[in-house]
């Protein structure tokens, strides 16, 4: 080859080194980082989807979810014999369109999923701050409401309240955040236990830093990843939990729609209309799915020791891949690439 | 280890307390046990006899008092659907449950174990990615739909197994896949995780090099410091399921253990016998969390019990 190409490394240009990192390089970056793991992407894309799918609901569903027509009775979806493409999806027992129902439903649980997560979060973390912050008598009297409340009977508890106060979705919320808490206070706590007996916070409570300034600038920083990916995590089991409170007919109610409610209607029809369970339930698990998905890209990349280590597996598999097209260089390489590690 | 076990008891007797102050305050002072026990149409009359007869009537205090020495006394009351003491309810139906998890955990520790290791000893080899990748999926599905998915396919289009119920031990298979699903899914993966951990260690290499069988130091020497996070996850399992968890596997299976009686007590609206489960089983809970902890006394005696 005559022309040399012109060598250029991608986190070069990306962005100056000089330059603070604008909101478009840290998109860049995000992007690039993101598409290294094909099914985290892949996990990011279904959710970026469903957030859409919940936010234009009224522009996508073909139909008004609770709209009734009884001479569209149990339609099959339309790849069926008897199915037509005005429900793409069939209908229910009631002659509402599943397509609509399913659009809409995920609203319920992405609503549900994002407020008990926020709300409980915010609660554990600063209950967790004040606990590891404090110590002493603050710190064991917090961690005793804590150890006492996790070993609640939780669910049956849950099922308690909720039907003494009367189930809605605003009842299933403020129960889900009063006992979901406990876990981010547990793992804030830990850390900041830890981080406080660190050189650089001894040395800001030194010159005289503020209180508030030594908790939010710097113990907080500390707890973005731990508790990024245990929010993401405590969002699947929220939107498990949501569907199942549902499914038993305590969480969202009719004529609201979620898919744990729309599972839980077409139980009775399982035997001529499998279409009923199979979509929202479906949707369930993808959402869930992808989360998880998304989830362990996050804890992978947010964790440093995570990314050294899959730093060296690429290297690794990048080297065995040139090793395999040059026979050569097969021998030394293989050998030093080999064995179980 | 008897300051401990005091120790832990105490707590224990904390948790307890704490169930039965907050299903008070639910019952007595958020909620109206009148209106939600007795039906629209009752008069005026017997919603004031009724609220005399469980003491509504007296000052809040008092009916605290009493409600605590009920409790301590095991006097639920009489169950307003079954007509009889709730406590015989729940004492005639736990077994059932109890049954239904030691099934389905039962399963899912068997077969988590040797999942997880085989899956260790290769990591991002095909049975590690498929381990992998099954142990997503068990933790996205919900139980309820998977429960219903297996009715649809096992009993209903090749009619193998009975659709729901309980009776001999072709009854107990598909209510306790569905329970094990989502319990195997973070064993397996926990198992696989410690164990990749283990094998990278030190002392594998000193056994390995001292010439034992690769199998006997991953079956031995390994597996037993696998096991310490192992009981704690699996112990959490067997309290998050006594918790309510099997709730959904039976309702959907129409299991006739706790959590099927605690959804009928909820749609009679017997609040005495929904009073009774929650209470027996946070008693439950406490006592097998003091057995798990002399459990991990045994298994790692690192783990000092003060």
């Amino acid at each position: 080859m005559a022309i040399p190409m012109p060598v250029t490394t991608p986190v070069a240009t990306a962005r100056n080194a000089a330059q603070r990192p604008t909101l478009l390089s840290r998109l860049d970056e995000f992007g690039r980082e993101l598409w290294q793991d094909k099914l985290g992407t892949l996990g990011f894309a279904v959710i970026v989807a469903l957030l859409l799918m919940a936010i234009l609901a009224p522009l996508l569903a073909p139909y008004d979810p609770a709209a009734q027509s009884v001479i569209s009775r149990l339609k099959p979806p339309a790849w069926l014999p008897k199915g037509s493409w005005e429900h793409i999806l069939g209908t229910d027992h009631l002659g509402r369109d599943v397509l609509s129902r399913v659009i809409y439903g995920a609203r319920a649980s992405l609503l549900v999923g994002v407020l008990v997560v926020l709300f409980a979060g915010s609660f554990g973390v600063v209950l967790g701050l004040w606990a590891g912050f404090r110590g002493g008598r603050t710190d064991s009297i917090i961690m005793r409401i804590v150890d006492v409340q996790v070993a609640f009977p939780g669910l049956l508890l849950i099922l308690l309240v909720i039907s003494v106060i009367g189930p809605s979705m605003a009842t299933m919320i403020i129960v889900l955040v009063v006992t979901n808490w406990m876990v981010y206070a547990r793992v804030v706590r830990g850390i900041v236990l830890s981080v406080r007996q660190t050189p650089y916070v001894e040395a800001a409570e030194m010159i005289g830093c503020k209180t508030s300034r030594v908790i939010f600038r710097h113990i907080l920083p500390n707890l973005t990843s731990p508790l990024l990916t245990l929010g993401i995590l405590e969002f699947t089991n929220i939107v498990l939990a949501e569907a199942a409170l549902s499914f038993l007919g305590l969480g969202v109610q009719p004529p609201a729609t979620s898919w744990g409610l729309d599972v839980a209607n077409g139980r009775d029809y399982i035997f001529v209309a499998w279409w009923l369970i199979t979509f929202p339930g479906l949707s369930i698990a993808t959402t869930v799915l992808a989360v998880n998905l998304f989830a362990s890209w996050v804890r992978v990349t947010t964790d440093p020791q995570e990314r050294e280590k899959r730093f060296a597996y690429q290297r690794a598999k990048l080297a065995a891949r040139r090793a395999r097209r040059s026979p050569q260089a097969q021998s030394s390489e293989a050998k030093s690439q080999g064995g179980r590690s | 280890m008897g300051g401990f076990l005091l120790r832990r008891i105490g707590q224990g007797l904390l948790v307890v307390i704490g169930v039965t102050v907050i299903v008070f305050i639910a019952t007595r002072m958020v909620g109206d046990p009148v209106k939600v026990m007795l039906p629209l149409s009752a008069t005026d009359a017997q919603r004031a006899a009724f609220a005399q007869q469980i003491g509504l009537d007296r000052p809040i205090a008092t009916q605290f008092v009493d409600f605590v020495s009920d409790m301590a006394r095991l006097d639920f009351g009489d169950s307003l659907w079954q007509r009889r003491p709730a406590l015989d309810v729940v004492l005639e139906r736990l077994p059932n449950t109890l049954k239904l998890i030691g099934a389905g955990l039962g399963l899912a520790i068997l077969l988590s174990l040797p999942l997880g290791a085989i899956a260790a000893l290769r990591p991002g080899g095909w049975v590690d990615r498929t381990t992998v990748f099954v142990g997503l999926f068990g933790l996205s599905l919900p139980q309820f739909w998977f429960g219903l998915l297996m009715i649809v396919f096992f009993a209903v289009t090749l009619g193998w197994l009975p659709t729901s119920g309980m009776g001999g031990a072709r009854y107990y298979i598909l209510p306790a896949i569905t329970l094990a699903l989502p319990s195997l899914a973070r064993l397996v993966m926990l198992v696989r995780s410690s164990m990749i951990d283990e094998l990278n260690q030190q002392y594998v290499r000193t056994a390995r090099a001292k010439g034992l069988h690769f199998k006997r130091v991953v079956m031995v020497h390994a597996m037993r410091n696998t096991l310490v996070p192992f009981v704690t996850l699996a112990g959490w399992e067997l309290i998050s399921a006594l918790a309510g968890y099997t709730v959904v596997v039976e309702t959907v299976f129409a299991w006739p253990g706790l959590g099927l009686t605690a959804m009928q007590a909820i749609q009679k609206s017997d609040l005495f016998l929904l009073q009774a489960i929650v209470f027996t089983v946070a008693v439950l809970i406490v006592v097998i969390n003091v057995g798990l902890d002399v459990i991990y006394k045994l298994i790692d005696p690192r783990i000092r019990l003060a």
